[in-house]
């Protein structure tokens, strides 16, 4: 699990997390995530490690149509004022296998 | 706690409109108010516009509800409960264009968020944009 800010100024927060879902990104664990990057005002980009593209964080039909696998590497970007608490929330949420209740 | 967009699930089957409102509640959360209808009054297939217009009572919130249909009926009697409401209600109700299980569940999801009425539909008709 990785947290950096890619920029000096603090405009583009990166971080990095293994997805350890037994089913992968399917959808109980897209709606909870999903719900979590609505809180941030941040702008808020995700992907499955080495995809081509980035996905709309804040959208639950995309992030449920990633189709990330077990074990993938999950990817997010954040610009904002929150950024660096955004990914922050979302890797948690991720290495802790997407509990219930809580966030 | 802040107003959510309510969601009403209106099939010809109960139990695929209770099913759904059960998704629905465990996947996103109690913060949004999901009701829902199903079957004719004496327990067959079918929707009944009094039984559409109880549900948007127990879903309704000042931000208005999206309703997800499924087949035929479902929608034309959800768009007849619409008209039947009070004048000032009637424009905070939409039926989405949307697959009534995947529409409801991310519906929701959009609603948990704070959402707008008119945001919450254009989510849930995403996935019959393409």
């Amino acid at each position: 699990m990785t947290l950096e800010t890619r920029k000096p100024n603090g405009e583009i927060v990166t971080g990095s997390v293994r997805l350890i879902h037994s089913a992968g990104m399917h959808a109980r664990p897209a709606v909870k995530l999903t719900k979590l990057a609505k809180k941030f005002q941040a702008q808020i980009s995700i992907r499955a490690a080495d995809a081509n593209e980035w996905i709309n964080a804040k959208s639950v039909s995309k992030i449920m149509a990633l189709r990330a696998a077990r074990d993938s590497i999950i990817e997010i970007e954040a610009s904002g004022e929150d950024a660096a608490a955004a990914v922050a929330a979302l890797i948690d949420l991720i290495a802790a296998d997407f509990p219930d209740g809580g966030q | 706690m802040n107003d959510t967009v309510g969601i009403v699930i209106v099939s010809h089957s109960r139990d695929i409109a209770k099913g759904t409102a059960d998704m629905v509640r465990q996947m996103v959360g109690s913060e949004v108010k999901v009701a829902f209808c199903g079957g004719d009054p004496d327990g067959g297939l079918g929707t009944n516009v009094p039984l559409i217009i109880e549900a948007i009572d127990k879903a309704w919130s000042p931000k208005g509800v999206a309703i997800l249909v499924d087949l035929g009926g479902a929608e034309t009697n959800s768009e007849m409960a619409v008209e039947m409401l009070q004048p000032e209600r009637r424009n905070l109700v939409v039926v989405c264009n949307a697959p009534i299980v995947e529409g409801a569940v991310m519906a929701a999801t959009e609603a948990a968020g704070g959402s707008s009425l008119e945001q919450v539909r254009a989510v849930a008709e995403e996935l019959s944009a393409d």
